[in-house]
């Protein structure tokens, strides 16, 4: 309620007295520098009707005729300074041309204009948008908009930013205060400035400086740490989902799939058509509700026609379906190119899985990255539960136990390895849905899993579902851990090279099956 | 042991010479460009390429069709020996490079001042030849020695060669493994002080694959047809049985790993001043993956065959790249599915009919 008044206040205060004539002028007719200061002047008078004057400039708008500064919107002309109408228009007006240069600074200057917006949303995303270097010229909007805010968060926000300008100041009491406060911030900006204070040539404000950035360290140094457990948990789930079909297909059944990435792709490709026809419908917001079961689906029958057609014929033949299965995915990805072309194609984020939440000012967490980690533990579950508690799954557990006496007791081994390979199959199709969210739907983003995945199932082990869910997660840690020290391409290097020699010590992977089961 | 070849393999074997050295040559250099008999400078490089190809197909098939060890990284060790001779190519370009410097182009670009440590001695022919042999040969042997030590062998053995050999592509991508990046070697000058694009230097190099061709072909049947071949056909039918008949199978195994590596590698140092070019697109997956298809359209455990495969899909692969470039996938994919489930003797298993051969 008392923000409401003072915003009505400052409104009428608007209204009653004029912008600064002179400001207005030296905008419209002074050179280059003079226009800069002017926009500066205008700003720190923080009268609501500066936005006014300075959309119109960017826009455009302005004019000048003789001594006056219009704003002309079609046939209607407003004085600049006063906004009052002004009819009938001078015949002769000239436009005020605005370079690059002033067009850029009166777009900051709307910027911070928006920290008197009545909207709180638009407060404080512009709040948020002050960063720890804050432009000088302003300070006094800063403070003026400090003086009148209401909400604490919005008010927290200005205060670091106006922290971070007295830092500038010329009183020593005012910096200190300002070092102080600037301790208590979390965002990362601040960071340059209190280290450059730390040189200072006073003892006092030195050990202060030093203080605050101690803390304000501690702080990031929270929001790093799981901002990179979370990447790894997030790193993890997308190469369990990629790996996960593959576990039931290479680890139980024995099928070297390498057509595996490709299904991952089918899998996205069909979220892109889903997510067409339901955009088309008017649904677009609900298109992954219906985009989960049909990648499923799709993926599942291409893997029940390619055991059919071709895999059918090499059990045994490691090797021989290794190569089989290298060119059915040839044929899968020219096959997408031939019918969606080669170009990547755009699948988007509903806006329920879209931004992120905030959870310190280091650290937000992405949605679609939340969504999937949990999609990932839902199919774990479900597989989990497929394979533990049902029928089918009691068969494919025979099946790949023993595979003649199952048959001896009646097990349609020949549709259970059908239906296994389909269910892997689908999974990827699965996999694919999710990497869609977050990723490039291509006709080669197969390709770039399907290393990923073998190694995730063999280091994991072959033969059971839970080695593969621990291997997927100590790599995806291992990977972003690394990654923070080293960098991308080195870590997946390091980790690459450190599977294949972890292999060959120990070929049955981290957890072996006992016995004579493996 | 057993004669190398028959009267009829020899005769064969000196017809093929013949054509290589003789009647190419004279159809390249001593025809004139108009004449329809003249060999134009594409189907030189073209079938000097394949050769080159045939040579790691011959490669393959030692590990894969005697000894049945499906390696993924062969198409890196073939890289490897490239990239060894595209240093001391790069060295030669001297200071005729974009910006006229000692430092090949893409140093210069990344603003490095002098040659990291891994270039040392590269101006020298002999050190880039011994680098080509010796890199990828040491690396198969370290990388054979612990994989073989610990059994691993069939598809995991596959599995693993394929994650180096992506590894090993990631690295060589980084501007900062100082081998160019993303674009490789490439706007070859010289080689031996000879100008690379000379007719008559196409022809030597073209002349010295054909000798290595030839030569690979006969040390590789030389040691299929020796006691020591017949061991490898062994271990690769019976693996335990062979061991408990008291060989190890390791030494057997990683002499023929690192020799195969050996032989990729001088297969791509071979390849690498024809083409013109080196990237490590050359490492990417899919390229092991396709020596290994060669092999077997050919025929595993033939030799003869492997040669054959690489010849026939590589001709195919420029006759479609240039008619109907976006079918070339379709037919490289279902030629993996076809040769698999039909023809897993390969062609040259097909022409010698019911013969029990490489299963």
């Amino acid at each position: 309620m008392r923000r409401l008044l003072v915003l009505l206040c400052l409104l009428a205060a608007g209204r009653a007295w004029a912008l600064d004539p002179a400001a207005v002028g030296r905008l419209a007719f002074g050179d280059g520098d003079e226009r800069i200061a002017a926009i500066g002047a205008l700003l720190a008078s923080g009268e609501p009707r500066v936005t006014e004057v300075l959309q119109a400039f960017a826009a455009g708008e302005l004019q000048t005729a003789g001594e006056r500064v219009l704003i002309v919107r079609g046939e209607e002309g407003f004085d600049a300074a006063s906004g009052q109408r002004v009819a009938p228009l001078p015949p002769e007006r000239e436009d005020v041309v605005a370079n690059n240069r002033l067009r850029s600074a009166a777009q900051a200057a709307l910027a911070s204009l928006k920290l008197l917006a009545p909207e709180r949303a638009a407060r404080l995303e512009a709040a948020r948008a002050l960063s720890g270097s804050v432009d000088p010229a302003t300070a006094p909007l800063l403070r003026k908009a400090l003086e009148v805010e209401g909400d604490g968060e919005i008010r927290a926000l200005l205060a670091m930013a106006v922290a971070s300008l007295d830092l500038a100041s010329d009183d020593r009491a005012t910096r200190l205060a300002a070092i102080r406060m600037l301790g208590e911030s979390s965002n990362a900006a601040v960071q340059p400035l209190l280290a450059a204070a730390v040189k200072d040539p006073d003892a006092e404000i030195r050990s202060a400086a030093k203080l605050s950035l101690i803390e304000v360290e501690g702080r990031l140094k929270w929001g790093e740490i799981l901002g990179l457990l979370f990447a790894g948990v997030s790193l993890g789930s997308i190469l369990m989902l990629a790996a996960l079909g593959l576990a039931i297909t290479y680890g139980l059944m024995g099928v070297i799939n390498m057509a595996h990435g490709e299904l991952i792709m089918i899998g996205a490709y069909t979220a892109y058509v889903v997510q067409n026809a339901f955009r088309s419908m008017g649904l677009f917001e609900w298109y992954l509700l219906a985009a989960v079961p049909a990648s499923f689906a799709v993926a599942a029958l291409v893997g029940m026609l390619l055991e059919r057609s071709v895999i059918r014929w090499l059990y045994g033949r490691p090797l021989e379906t290794l190569l089989a299965t290298w060119g059915i995915s040839l044929v899968l990805i020219q096959g997408v190119r031939t019918l969606f072309g080669a170009q990547n194609v755009p699948v988007e984020n509903p806006a329920w899985v879209s931004g992120g939440i905030a959870v310190m000012s280091n650290l937000t967490l992405p949605w679609n990255r939340i969504a999937i980690i949990v999609f990932a533990a839902a199919v774990l579950a479900a597989i989990g539960l497929l394979l533990a508690r049902t029928r089918l799954g009691l068969f494919v557990r025979g099946v790949t136990q023993n595979r003649e006496m199952a048959s001896c007791v009646g097990v349609p081994t020949a549709r259970v390895d059908t239906l296994a390979f389909g269910l892997g199959a689908g999974l990827a199709g699965l996999a694919g849905c999710a990497l869609s969210q977050i990723g490039n739907v291509g006709p080669d983003l197969g390709q770039g899993y399907i290393v990923d995945s073998f190694l995730v199932v063999v280091f994991g082990g072959v033969g059971q579902l839970g080695g593969t869910v621990y291997a997927a997660l100590m790599l995806g840690f291992a990977n972003k851990f690394l990654e923070a020290w080293s960098g991308a391409v080195i870590a997946k290097i390091v980790v690459l090279v450190f599977i294949v020699f972890f292999i060959q010590s120990r070929p049955q992977g981290l957890f072996a099956l006992k016995g004579r089961a493996a | 042991m057993t004669r190398l070849y028959g009267a009829r393999g020899w005769a064969a074997l000196g017809v093929l010479a013949a054509i290589l050295f003789v009647v190419f040559p004279a159809l390249s250099l001593g025809v004139p460009a108009g004449s329809p008999f003249h060999l134009s400078q594409y189907w030189v490089t073209l079938i000097g390429k394949i050769m080159c190809y045939a040579v790691v197909a011959i490669a393959m098939d030692l590990v894969w069709g005697y000894s049945g060890i499906l390696s993924l990284g062969h198409g890196l060790f073939f890289a490897l020996g490239g990239y060894a001779l595209g240093m001391y190519l790069m060295r030669q370009i001297g200071r005729q490079g974009q910006y006229q410097s000692e430092l090949p182009d893409f140093m210069v670009f990344l603003d490095w001042k002098e040659l990291p440590w891994h270039w040392w001695n590269t101006d020298q022919f002999w050190w880039a030849a011994l680098l080509a042999v010796l890199v990828p040969g040491l690396l198969a042997f370290a990388f054979g020695y612990f994989a073989f030590r610990s059994r691993v062998k069939g598809v995991y053995f596959s599995i693993i060669t394929q994650a180096l050999t992506f590894a090993a592509m990631l690295l060589f991508f980084r501007n900062n493994t100082g081998f160019g990046g993303n674009n490789g070697f490439t706007d070859f000058k010289r080689i031996l002080g000879y100008g690379i694009t000379e007719p008559e230097t196409r022809m030597a190099l073209f002349a010295a694959t054909g000798a290595v061709l030839i030569g690979t072909l006969l040390v590789a049947r030389w040691i299929v047809t020796s006691r020591f071949g017949r061991v490898l056909e062994a271990i690769r039918d019976a693996e335990t049985r062979v061991a408990f008949c008291g060989y190890n199978t390791l030494h057997y195994k990683l002499f023929v790993f690192t020799l195969s590596a050996v032989i990729c590698g001088i297969a791509g140092a071979l390849y690498v001043p024809q083409v013109g070019i080196i990237n490590p697109g050359e490492m990417s997956p899919a390229n092991s993956i396709e020596i290994a298809i060669w092999v077997a359209v050919g025929g595993r455990g033939t030799l003869v065959g492997a040669i054959a495969g690489a010849g026939l899909v590589n001709f195919a692969k420029s006759l479609f790249t240039v008619w109907f470039p976006e079918y070339w996938l379709y037919f490289l994919g279902l030629l993996f599915i076809l040769v698999t489930l039909f023809l897993p003797r390969g062609i040259v298993g097909l022409a010698r009919g019911t013969r029990t051969g490489a299963a």
